[in-house]
């Protein structure tokens, strides 16, 4: 599996407020969710973004709110990828609960800039900055989430079992 | 090698005799919890599983919270659709308008969380019930509703910091100052995916909501879970709202910590942390400049219970919320809020010009209750102060005690209970 696409990079501390403030949680629907991603923090985000892109932040992606909304609405953009130096633990659950692939790699992060094209392969956990022609080698999944995230989420990892 | 509080419970609740940082474990659940906001998410997703009833009617919590009274229609369907899920799988703990409150005031309060337990919710603040020496954690809406399929949750088992508190609080503060003197030490992500474990002599001076405001705020730290150790007044509170039987873990002598944190209660000060992130904390003395506020929000799951409201009403006694200020006071439950109105707490709101609101997670968040608008600044006993947490994009949140909120509320600006 492979994500490709230009990267949109954010700092530290990207809060879930901020990728989908609560003014909008009174709908669950994956597509309405994203008409307002990231719209706290970067208003020309959904109009931007495109099948494939990736996110790239600096540490704590996804801190406060549990909000399983934040990684859905960010899956339903087209985001492919979010690589962060550190993720706040219930978005890190969340992002592999629903399928929605999720590196830590602190070197790809102080490396990558906004714009630039980045490939990742998630079998060997390499990420390639095609921009800059660097490479970073990213945390590898345990085997447990692994299984998870093959079966493309958690519910169908149940069902499986 | 020995094992922490949290590492004990779940490895009781693992089957295990021992468990060690990063294993990944699968857990037996006690208890798990959605709100109006998340559940909805987790009932499609346990839609579309093959399991077709839920583990354990009595171990699901359900708290129409966050947009009760309904604030709009999209926020109605989703009640509905938890109401019916509620009525459908015959949950015994479904708290709709008239008996719900605030989710992380209302569990204890009804007997729910209890010592040993491990807890669930699809609500960050679930770290609550470590105050009562649970293990609780927030999760998302799908690890919810594999939780009420299957009555187990996969945990990586958490290392920990360690919190030794000693002496006293003095007059004027409170839980809320002690967790937001310790995440402006440490940082938003000073605990990212480890527990804080709090210990040592200062516990016993502090109350349990006093405790609950500590634990519940473990994840503005990035903490996987907060946690008190089980002493006289966690007993007696059990006994007083619980009929449930519960397990009394104690941390190793020889528990490991990733670090150890000492803390003189008896040296704090009031604490505000200024936006847009928790740990952008301050003494309150060291606050030289004037801070006009627009609105003062005494309430929420981290200090909406009565204690809170006590100290609340100390302050704002015989005093007058200054014109241009909005006070907004939310009792987080039912009971709570009955209980301050046979105290004349709510007399005193009233006759302050405050109002006193049913029980909502409501301007927290932004949902509705008190929205922010552009430019607008507000104190507030909550736990969170993002960019646009609680309106909109251009407006600011000071997080503070209920003291220091009402205590603003009265001037108009940022002020010390203290310098009334």
């Amino acid at each position: 599996m492979k994500a490709k696409g230009t990267v949109f990079k954010y700092g530290s501390n990207v809060d879930t407020d901020v990728i989908i403030p609560a003014r909008y949680l009174n709908s669950s629907d994956p597509a309405e969710l994203a008409a307002h991603c990231m719209v706290d923090l970067d208003p020309d985000f959904v109009g931007r973004v495109k099948e494939g892109d990736i996110i790239v932040a600096d540490k704590n992606f996804g801190c406060g709110s549990s909000r399983e909304h934040a990684p859905i609405a960010i899956k339903a953009s087209g985001i492919s990828c979010v690589i962060a130096e550190t993720f706040a633990r219930i978005f890190y659950r969340n992002a592999i609960n629903i399928g929605l692939p999720i590196i830590e790699c602190p070197k790809a992060a102080k490396d990558i800039e906004n714009g630039d094209q980045v490939e990742v392969d998630f079998d060997s956990g390499k990420i390639y900055n095609r921009t800059k022609g660097t490479e970073f080698q990213g945390q590898a999944f345990p085997p447990f989430m692994q299984k998870i995230i093959q079966a493309g989420g958690l519910v169908n990892y149940i069902n499986a079992k | 090698m020995g094992m922490t509080m949290t590492q004990k419970i779940l490895a009781a609740h693992a089957g295990l005799d021992h468990v060690e940082a990063g294993q990944l474990i699968e857990a037996d659940l006690d208890l798990v919890l959605g709100n109006d906001i998340t559940s909805p998410v987790a009932i499609r997703e346990m839609d579309q599983m093959t399991v077709d009833t839920v583990f354990d009617k009595d171990k699901i919590a359900l708290v129409m919270d966050h947009f009760v009274p309904n604030k709009d229609i999209k926020s109605a369907q989703h009640c509905k659709c938890v109401r019916e899920f509620a009525h459908k799988h015959h949950i015994t703990n479904f708290f709709d308008v008239g008996e719900m409150g605030i989710e992380h005031a209302l569990l204890p309060e009804k007997g729910l969380t209890v010592a040993g337990d491990v807890i669930i919710g699809a609500d960050s603040h679930t770290c609550t019930y470590g105050a009562l020496g649970a293990f609780s954690t927030g999760v998302g809406s799908t690890d919810m509703a594999a939780g009420m399929a299957t009555g187990k949750a996969w945990f990586k088992v958490p290392s920990a910091l360690r919190f030794v508190l000693t002496g006293a609080l003095p007059k004027w503060c409170s839980g809320k100052d002690v967790i937001l003197y310790i995440i402006g030490k440490i940082g938003v992500d000073g605990a990212l995916y480890k527990s804080m474990e709090f210990t040592g002599d200062g516990v016993a001076s502090l109350s349990m909501d006093d405790r609950f405001a500590i634990a519940n705020m473990a994840i503005e730290a990035g903490g996987k879970n907060g946690i008190f150790p089980v002493d006289e007044k966690t007993a007696a509170y059990m006994k007083e709202h619980s009929k449930k039987e519960y397990t009394i873990y104690e941390a190793d002598a020889d528990a490991v910590y990733e670090a150890e944190y000492t803390i003189n209660l008896s040296e704090l000060e009031p604490m505000v942390a200024f936006p847009h992130l928790p740990e952008n904390t301050k003494g309150i003395s060291q606050i030289q400049e004037d801070i006009e506020i627009d609105q003062s929000v005494i309430g929420s799951c981290t200090n909406g219970r009565i204690e809170d409201l006590r100290c609340a009403a100390a302050v704002l006694k015989g005093r007058k919320v200054k014109k241009g200020v909005r006070c907004i006071v939310i009792p987080a439950t039912q009971a709570i809020y009955l209980q301050a109105v046979e105290e004349g707490l709510v007399k005193t709101f009233i006759e302050a010009g405050a109002i006193v609101s049913t029980p909502t997670c409501g301007p927290c968040l932004g949902g509705y209750m008190g929205i922010l608008a552009e430019g607008e600044r507000c104190i507030s006993t909550t736990n969170r102060n993002f960019v646009g947490r609680m309106g909109h994009v251009e407006s600011e949140v000071y997080l503070a005690s209920p003291a220091v909120a009402a205590a603003s509320a009265v001037t108009g600006k940022i002020s010390a209970p203290a310098q009334l």
